[in-house]
């Protein structure tokens, strides 16, 4: 992959001031408690849960790239995901099958939304999509907690919820997270290999690019969108696993696409790295930052971090780290 | 063409064809056919219709009346990507490229209906989807060496100049072997050099091939050297059908290109 230089340098820069940062306030404040092992705990921490950030943001910035819609029903989806896994294991159904029913699920709804709300509204204005979108969510949202209930539901799927040490104790790593982190690599790495290698990823990188080209190669429009909402659900519902692992099946689940916002605009709306990268960013940001300099304005930092660094990005770079830079010819 | 050039039984008829948008009447009673291995031009001023015809014929527009005669059968619209299905590939005016895909990218997605793999077939028989995708692979390759392009099959055609964007499209048309290719002014904003190419490569086509050629061109030169017959539009009429000695001298045709006083 092609990387421009002003990215390389712009992440380079972040690094570099997220570190020296927090070792130069440890230096002078007696407030901050700074050693390099500490250190990397909290940064480990924060990339690891950064990476499920970026498992939300994954949803939106396929269904971008296919459609050019921003997907707000991305959060209801991941909930709706979480509701449907969790209900049919509290049946009594084995995980692996509670898995492939919920799949299916998914692929029930991405087939109903293109055939009830795409396709009549195909060529309206973005902003019209989405607004349909807010409408999705909203009954996503509702139709979910109706079938399954509104309480919190605790979900256990085996992963160890023990800390490990690294480095003879000095560091402190959440096994959950790494195994998070693990799952969404090999999420990725699959969804890289569909989307660079297979026909069928081709076909949607054309639909990304140009519908009118790609409705006169032959490729069907709505069997695309079909297939790419499907997608977003399966990547819905393996966040939903992961967010529920952590905090439980709850509506809250629906406003981690809030969290998700920043991370686009950081990354770019287009970009699969970028989500990933992105989340990254901010994950680590905002742990860092809580942790280092929040005792100097007593704290807080954690909760606005995300978009107050999303903000910066709009001002100096609004096509985020990768996403396409928008050039008009005249 | 100097040479007598025959040709087959009659591969696109359209009849009685009208098209309007809301009080714009686009096409009125149009009526014409391409024979199989024929060149077939369609002209006019801007404005003509010409494109909106083109349209028509692959599917994005549906005319209000008329039917359309397609290898024996009789539609009254086509749907685009049916046209694709049943051998109709075109270039667009305006370039339509995926800008984002590199050159290669871009002519594979000519090849995805000759390609059998569905979505599941793909992921579990990987090695299959492999084999079948360097046999396309390929395919393509000999279509870069014909359009002579082999030195940016890796560059985005986003990056590509104007002429060479169109050759990719043409490319990318060919890819998918059509029986009927339909070129939107092929040689729009071209130098003389790019115009000779691209006629080369259309009259190539047309004979090593044997594809059927409809095209949209302005330059009537290009035209009269390269069609063997050709449709005159004007304002959504039709105005004459016939081989180009006998379009030139017509006064209608005449009339419409130089403007008449009364």
């Amino acid at each position: 992959m092609h990387v421009e230089r002003s990215v390389l340098t712009t992440i380079g820069a972040m690094l570099v001031l997220m570190t020296a940062l927090p070792w130069f306030v440890g230096q002078v404040s007696e407030d901050v408690f700074f050693e390099w092992p500490f250190f990397l705990e909290v940064a480990i921490g924060g990339l690891l849960s950064g990476v499920m950030y970026s498992l939300v943001a994954l949803g939106f910035v396929l269904i971008f790239k296919a459609s050019g819609v921003f997907n707000f029903a991305q959060g209801a989806m991941v909930l709706f995901a979480a509701l449907s896994f969790v209900g049919l294991k509290d049946l009594g159904v084995p995980l692996w099958l509670c898995f492939i029913l919920t799949a299916g699920i998914m692929t029930l709804v991405a087939m109903t939304i293109e055939r009830l709300v795409l396709r009549p509204l195909v060529n309206q204005e973005p902003i019209i999509l989405f607004m349909v979108t807010i409408g999705i969510a909203y009954v996503l949202d509702g139709l979910g907690q109706m079938i399954w209930g509104s309480e919190v539901r605790m979900l256990d799927i085996g992963l160890p919820q023990d800390p490990s040490f690294f480095f003879d104790g000095k560091i402190l790593i959440n096994q959950f997270d790494m195994f998070a982190a693990l799952i969404a690599g090999a999420l990725v790495a699959a969804l890289v290999i569909f989307f660079q290698y297979t026909k069928t990823g081709r076909a949607l990188r054309a639909v990304a690019d140009d519908h009118q080209a790609a409705m006169s190669v032959g490729i069907p429009l709505q069997h695309i969108w079909v297939v790419v909402w499907t997608v977003a659900g399966l990547v819905a519902l393996v966040a939903g696993i992961m967010w529920g692992g952590k905090l439980g099946v709850q509506f809250s689940l629906a406003l981690i696409a809030l969290k998700a916002l920043p991370v686009l605009i950081l990354g770019g709306f287009t970009s699969i790295p970028g989500a990933i990268i992105g989340g990254l960013i901010v994950g680590a940001g905002e742990k860092v930052s809580e942790v280092f300099l929040g005792p100097l304005v007593g704290g807080g930092i954690e909760d606005w971090f995300a978009y107050m660094l999303a903000l910066v990005f709009l001002v100096f770079r609004p096509q985020g780290l990768f996403g396409e830079k928008i050039i008009e010819r005249v | 063409m100097s040479t007598q050039r025959t040709f087959g039984e009659i591969l696109l008829k359209v009849e009685d064809v009208h098209l309007s948008f809301g009080g714009v009447k686009a096409l009125t009673n149009v009526n014409f056919d391409i024979r199989k291995g024929e060149i077939r031009a369609i002209i006019g001023p801007n404005g003509a219709g010409k494109s909106s015809m083109l349209n028509v014929i692959n599917g994005f527009y549906h005319p209000q009346q008329g039917a359309i005669t397609y290898k024996g059968v009789t539609r009254s619209q086509m749907k685009p990507h049916e046209a694709a299905r049943q051998g109709i590939a075109r270039t667009f005016q305006n370039i339509a490229l995926f800008k984002g895909m590199s050159t290669l990218d871009n002519i594979m997605t000519g090849r995805l209906l000759h390609m059998k793999s569905g979505l599941l077939s793909q992921a579990l028989y990987w090695g299959k989807y492999l084999r079948e995708e360097v046999a396309h692979r390929e395919k393509v390759e000999e279509i870069i060496d014909f359009l002579e392009i082999q030195a940016i099959r890796k560059t985005p055609v986003g990056r590509l100049p104007y002429g060479l964007q169109k050759r990719v499209e043409l490319g990318r048309a060919l890819a998918a072997e059509p029986e009927l290719l339909l070129l939107d002014e092929p040689m729009a904003g071209m130098n003389v050099e790019e115009k000779e190419d691209m006629s080369r490569f259309i009259i190539e086509t047309n004979d090593q091939l044997g594809t059927t050629i409809a095209l949209i061109e302005h330059d009537m030169g290009v035209v009269m050297d390269l069609s063997d017959r050709l449709v005159v539009l004007d304002y959504g009429r039709q105005l004459a059908d016939g081989e180009p000695d006998e379009v030139r001298n017509n006064q209608a045709v005449i009339d419409a290109y130089l403007g008449v006083t009364e």
